[in-house]
């Protein structure tokens, strides 16, 4: 019997430490049975007179109550700091989520606000001074009215197509297409951002069909052609190209602008992400969202700086091709 | 000739406004309807030329409303709808809608699918009907562009009569795999892809920029002849 090596007055004391443990496992109530129970087994197994639950010497009865009460607060307190960490780390999580909630708030009410006091001022003007404006100031408020609404449908556009992704309700529905319609297909979309400016186009006339989600893939391109037609500098060129690699879909967008500061480069796909000094509008959500369908479709993206300046954007989903085109002799 | 009357059934106030301005303007009658109720009971009481029918509404799903009205009217409807996903349209177009328009839409559009719906399938009959400079023979079977015969296969033939026959309407792959290949390639859209570029190549001036057959994504194609 261990009493016989160290007394069962220091048995006490290693019952109190497997009460600590406990207390530091679990929570309140297996932590008081633990309590109850080792006072319990003390008393019976280890206080003369050996089995039985009598206790002779009134020494042993103030030991055992003490013991009683001192593993019930240890019980207690360490219940307690664990319930304050757990407040801490909630309080911690509320913080981090309100902090990313007030980059959307701010970058969305810039992203809508603009829009919207366009609106509000151009149809005032046009409203309450219809008889002194010029043809050609009435035309130029008309027209910004409507840039301003097709930059917040966009905008629209892009919180949708975050919270459907946030949701996680983004599920492919594929289909076969070729590549080069849906690169001109978005090229065409473009045309007033663009202002005539050409995007170069890359992509080979025998390349298969492959069998993605069309409107997913169409996003993505859309999404980096936009990003990349909004940053660069004027003189810089846009290239797409187009390819397949060992059942990929390649899609390379390139520009001849600046690059991204290589310290900020991984960090461009996060959510509300803008770079340092961007002086340009935008809510971060572009690149973010072209990140989540991509990996959507288990696609991958990476960017990287050219070594003569500009960046590259490169995109690879998985797909199932088609060579039907090579074969189909009309 | 007599203007024709469209219903508009939609519960907002501001696209009602902006729908009775546009369709006024060109010379439409219109009327409104804001719940689908009111709309089935309108429609049955005057039988509009064409319903512009809004998916969203408060009292009934527009798919709903549709198949009601599809039991006995036959003019043609165009679906109004702020979902851009491609099964409410393609779902609507298989539920016998003629034509779709996403909110927001642009009022050139809008009237031109009016237009198109209004004149319905064109009969396509022997005598050559031509579109900015393209021309097909359906007697003889032939196509022209510019006044050059163009030579296409009996498949791609068939794909641009049908397109002809519906001009500025759109067409779903389904549909035009079920005309044109039969109902038991319904999902071999591949095909479609490839005959669609072939035939692009043959009759656009610019094939990666079509102007006669356009894409329209996730639903199917449109065949634009004359300017809207």
């Amino acid at each position: 019997m261990l009493s016989a090596f160290i007394g069962y007055r220091v048995v006490a004391l290693i019952l109190m430490v497997t009460v600590s443990l406990i207390a530091m496992l679990f929570d309140v109530k297996p932590v008081m049975a633990a309590a109850v129970l080792s006072a319990l087994v003390w008393n019976f197994f280890f206080i003369p007179p050996k089995f039985t639950l009598a206790i002779k010497s009134a020494e042993d009865v103030l030991m055992f109550l003490m013991y009683f009460f001192v593993a019930l607060v240890n019980a207690v307190l360490t219940t307690k700091i664990r319930r304050m960490e757990k407040e801490a780390q909630k309080r911690e999580e509320k913080e981090n989520t309100l902090k990313l909630y007030n980059t959307l708030l701010n970058s969305l009410s810039h992203e809508l606000k603009t829009p919207i006091s366009t609106i509000i001022g151009a149809a005032d003007n046009l409203q309450t001074m219809a008889d002194k404006l010029s043809e050609f100031n009435k035309y130029e408020l008309v027209s910004e009215i409507s840039k301003a609404s097709l930059q917040l449908d966009r905008q629209v556009s892009n919180l949708l197509n975050m919270s459907r992704l946030e949701s996680g309700f983004i599920k492919p529905k594929n289909d076969w297409f070729e590549v080069k319609e849906l690169v001109y297909d978005v090229i065409k979309d473009l045309k007033e951002e663009t202002q005539n400016k050409p995007i170069h186009v890359v992509v080979k006339d025998n390349l298969p069909l492959f069998k993605l989600d069309y409107g997913l893939v169409w996003q993505v391109l859309h999404n980096l052609l936009h990003n990349a037609i909004t940053y660069i500098p004027k003189y810089a060129v846009i290239t797409v190209r187009a390819f397949c690699k060992e059942n990929k879909l390649v899609l390379v967008v390139e520009d001849t602008g600046h690059g991204f500061p290589e310290n900020e480069i991984n960090k461009v796909f996060e959510k509300f992400y803008r770079l340092k000094n961007s002086k340009t509008g935008g809510t971060g959500l572009g690149l973010s969202i072209v990140k989540g369908f991509v990996e959507a479709m288990h696609g991958t993206i990476t960017l990287e700086n050219m070594s003569d300046g500009g960046a590259v954007f490169t995109v690879e989903i998985p797909s199932e091709l088609s060579y039907i085109s090579h074969n189909v002799k009309p | 000739m007599k203007s024709a009357e469209i219903l508009v059934i939609d519960d907002e106030l501001q696209i009602q406004k902006l729908l009775g301005i546009t369709l006024q303007t060109n010379d439409f009658k219109v009327n409104f309807a804001s719940t689908a109720k009111e709309g089935l009971s309108l429609a049955k009481s005057y039988v509009p030329d064409l319903i512009l029918l809004d998916l969203g509404l408060p009292d009934e799903s527009g798919h709903a409303v549709l198949k009601k009205l599809r039991e006995w009217y036959t003019r043609p409807i165009i679906i109004l709808s702020v979902h851009s996903e491609e099964e409410n349209i393609v779902k609507a177009l298989d539920n016998g809608a003629n034509d779709y328009l996403i909110k927001p839409f642009r009022t050139g559009e809008l009237l031109a699918r009016i237009r198109s719906s209004l004149r319905g399938s064109l009969p396509v009959g022997y005598k050559p009907s031509a579109f900015n400079g393209l021309e097909i023979d359906m007697n003889l079977r032939q196509v022209k562009k510019n006044n050059e015969l163009l030579k296409l296969t009996a498949t791609e033939f068939e794909l641009l009569a049908l397109f002809f026959k519906n001009e500025g309407r759109v067409l779903t792959h389904q549909y035009l795999l079920k005309e044109i290949w039969g109902p038991g390639y319904l999902d071999q859209t591949q095909y479609l892809r490839v005959f669609i570029a072939q035939l692009r190549k043959k009759i656009e001036t610019e094939p990666n920029q079509p102007e006669f057959i356009i894409t329209e994504s996730g639903v199917g194609y449109r065949f634009i002849g004359k300017e809207h």
